[in-house]
């Protein structure tokens, strides 16, 4: 029997009674599973906040409008001692967001280039990628991080013996010291120029694209973005008199002073996850790569491109496919693999707020309530727009 | 199938019914059934609560876990020890994972109020100060201007520390660590030039560098830091066995009994003595206690002298003196109430 003619016998036994309809049997299931549901949330969270205060257990959220008291290493906003425990929520995300971007751009790159280098003609190249590959995957990564912290970055020289570059750019255990770029009056102009160059590309990226699909003629892209994005700011720059100075890190009593910092807790952090999730992703993209059928690189070969434009056309927008879902998942353990910063004290949200936060205000049950809320909504932005690109590169197929 | 599964759902809802009642219990009946107290030590801290090499854990807050077990179950080894960092220990305490929380805890107001914790007294007075490298030549914690600090998180510490910099007008850097040992590696490797802490944890983690010599402790002492045993708020009961310990050990000093002479003291000792060993009075009764807790806590831990010294004091390699920590009769400030 084909499906209609089951739905259709199903629809014939018409049941008086709604007990024995099946469609308003499978609704009030549905229902009861719902209310069951809602209860048992419902209970959780009362016989939590009954037996809270039964033992004098302060609850509710006020405590983000008081004053935390207490410093933190490294923010990306103003904080002082005197702000709010509120501030220093804002301030632990994003420290989390700052160091997951870096190791998301630096796994990214470090990924692509071993996962591609796997296929390498060159024999070094390749037995280097699969030794980097079996090497960091293999290790935990707490290791690893505890590596860069404690053997390689506290090894480096004391303040009074940085290893510095022109006098400039310091390297010393307390971190990278670089000198701060400092706008003067004028310099808005610059930016607005930086601006325009960047709009300037885009078109162009679009007319050249158009251009070939009517002409089939090509346009050097790259060179001539690189040109302008690179030689407009640079007059405006100049036409404006330079309207910037540069801030140098000097020696003072006790550490440098002036300049920006890399605190190397963030250093470390970022080595750390960039270079073990650079391994997965290499996995990810060899895994993609292999999947392009070999058919695709004889007829790219017989229709006459070189090595390197086969890589570029035919084999990873391919290979995309496959490497995406990947991706996203990698992505996803990067951001939640950077709460190993607790371990050597870089100012995460989780080192922060449900370290020092928690601790002082012993509110264990809000705050982490709203870390494990943070991590999910930045897990599912990565999902959503990993998803976006995913959609982009995926087959498309008739409808 | 679907009449399984409604079943089941049911069956959840239901245990979920039975699990709203209150799971806040008594600590001492629990406490007797399992004949075992779990009690919440440090990851490990010179002279207060640290583990040797065959496991064996040692310090003035681990003495206190053995006089409660002692007290409590005439055993003073009956204790499981739970290593907590400073982030954990309320959480742990809070949530029933240990009975006693006794890790060089400091009693604040906030603390007291709105934790749902009780601090059942001091066993040690301790102040914040700072520690730097020799090769600095500070001789002020006033100079310390524009320094980068290594501290523990989670702890008072790093309130009294932006306290005190803010109403010197001084800035400086705060490198925060979950444990003492990294807030350790952290100023020897010269990622920050001082290391704040408890003055007891200073001298504990000074003997723990590579070379002692090259460390110094500056005189201020920047912060009250009264350090105490912690339990659970709504148990009376259990509240006030281990705040008698407490003065327990504190008392027996006062009344010069000791592990040595507790047992010719419990038969022929003045009424003070008999009083608190159990021949005179029911103040183990009233406790909920046999007659011989403090008799049990002495012969098996010691008075507070004795611990103090074996720990912390001239018989270890801390050799921190009295201090503060001395009977009140004696220039400290150490008083226990009487026992009558």
């Amino acid at each position: 029997m084909s499906l209609e003619h089951i739905e259709k016998a199903n629809s014939q036994t018409k049941s008086k009674s709604v007990i024995n309809n099946p469609r308003y049997r499978a609704l009030i299931y549905q229902l009861i599973l719902l209310i069951c549901l809602g209860y048992f949330f419902y209970s959780i969270v009362s016989n939590a906040l009954s037996n809270m205060e039964a033992r004098g257990i302060k609850s509710g959220f006020g405590f983000l409008f008081t004053t935390a008291g207490f410093d933190i290493l490294m923010s990306l906003i103003p904080y002082e001692a005197t702000d709010t425990y509120g501030r220093t929520f804002l301030v632990g995300l994003l420290n989390t967001i700052l160091v997951s971007v870096i190791g998301i751009f630096l796994a990214t790159i470090i990924g692509f280039a071993l996962g591609i280098a796997y296929f390498s003609k060159n024999w070094l190249i390749r037995k280097a990628s699969i030794i980097y590959v079996e090497i960091f995957r293999n290790i935990p990564l707490l290791l690893q991080v505890f590596f860069w912290y404690f053997a390689v970055l506290a090894a480096l020289p004391s303040v009074k013996g940085s290893l510095s570059l022109f006098e400039s750019i310091f390297l010393n255990v307390r971190g990278l010291f670089l000198p701060a770029v400092v706008d003067e009056p004028g310099s808005n102009l610059v930016y607005l120029a930086l601006t325009i160059a960047i709009a300037i590309v885009v078109y162009l990226k679009k007319w050249s694209s158009r251009r070939q699909d009517e002409t089939g003629e090509q346009f050097p892209l790259l060179r001539v973005s690189i040109a302008i994005l690179i030689g407009i700011p640079t007059l405006a720059t100049l036409l404006t008199g330079v309207p910037f100075h540069l801030d140098y890190p000097v020696l003072g009593r006790f550490s440098l002073s002036g300049g920006t910092t890399v605190i190397p807790e963030l250093m470390a952090l970022s080595i750390a996850l960039s270079i073990y999730c650079g391994a997965f992703i290499a996995e990810a993209v060899r895994a993609g790569i292999q999947a392009v059928p070999n058919g695709q690189i004889e007829a790219a070969r017989s229709l006459g491109l070189n090595e390197r434009k086969i890589m570029s056309l035919i084999i990873v927008p391919q290979a995309m496919r496959v490497i995406m879902p990947l991706l996203n998942s990698e992505y996803q353990s990067l951001v939640k693999n950077s709460t190993l910063a607790t371990a050597i004290g870089y100012p995460d949200l989780f080192t922060v707020f449900v370290g020092t936060s928690l601790n002082q205000t012993g509110q264990a049950i809000e705050i982490v309530f709203m870390t494990m809320a943070v991590y999910f909504v930045i897990n599912m932005s990565i999902s959503l727009i990993m998803n976006l690109f995913n959609a982009k590169v995926a087959l498309a197929e008739r409808k | 199938m679907k009449f399984k599964s409604l079943v089941t759902t049911i069956a959840a809802a239901g245990l979920v019914l039975s699990a709203q009642s209150s799971v806040a219990g008594d600590t001492l009946a629990a406490v007797k059934k399992k004949d075992s107290i779990v009690c919440g030590v440090s990851t490990g801290l010179a002279g207060f609560s640290q583990k040797d090499e065959k496991g064996k854990w040692s310090g003035l807050d681990v003495d206190l876990c053995r006089s409660v077990a002692a007290a409590v179950l005439g055993d003073a080894k009956k204790v499981q020890y739970k290593p907590l960092t400073a982030k954990e220990r309320f959480t742990a305490l809070q949530s029933g994972e240990i009975d006693i929380l006794s890790r060089n805890t400091t009693w604040t107001h906030t603390r007291d109020t709105s934790l749902g914790l009780n601090f059942a007294g001091v066993n040690y007075y301790d102040g914040q100060g700072f520690m730097v490298s020799k090769k600095l030549g500070l001789k002020s914690a006033l100079e310390l201007d524009g320094a980068t600090a290594c501290i523990q998180a989670g702890t008072t510490t790093e309130l009294n520390l932006a306290d005190y910099f803010r109403s010197n007008n001084m800035k400086y850097t705060a490198v925060t660590f979950d444990t003492s040992d990294q807030t350790r590696s952290g100023f020897e490797s010269g990622r920050c030039d001082v290391l704040t802490s408890d003055q007891s944890q200073l001298y504990a983690i000074r003997i723990g560098l590579k070379d002692p010599s090259s460390a110094v402790v500056l005189p201020e002492v920047i912060s009250k830091e009264p350090l105490g045993p912690v339990v659970r708020q709504g148990d009376d009961e259990w509240f006030n066995i281990v705040k008698w310990t407490m003065n327990a050990i504190v008392e027996s000093e006062f009344l010069d009994v000791t592990s040595a002479n507790v047992d010719a003291l419990k038969a022929n000792g003045n009424p003070g003595q008999k009083r608190l060993l159990g021949t005179e009075g029911d103040a183990g009764e009233k406790l909920g206690l046999t007659a011989d807790w403090a008799y049990n806590i002495v012969k098996q831990v010691g008075n507070y002298s004795e611990s103090f010294e074996r720990n912390v004091g001239q018989g270890s390699s801390l050799k921190i003196s009295r201090g503060l920590n001395a009977q009140w009769n004696k220039g400290g400030i150490l008083y226990s109430p009487p026992v009558r």
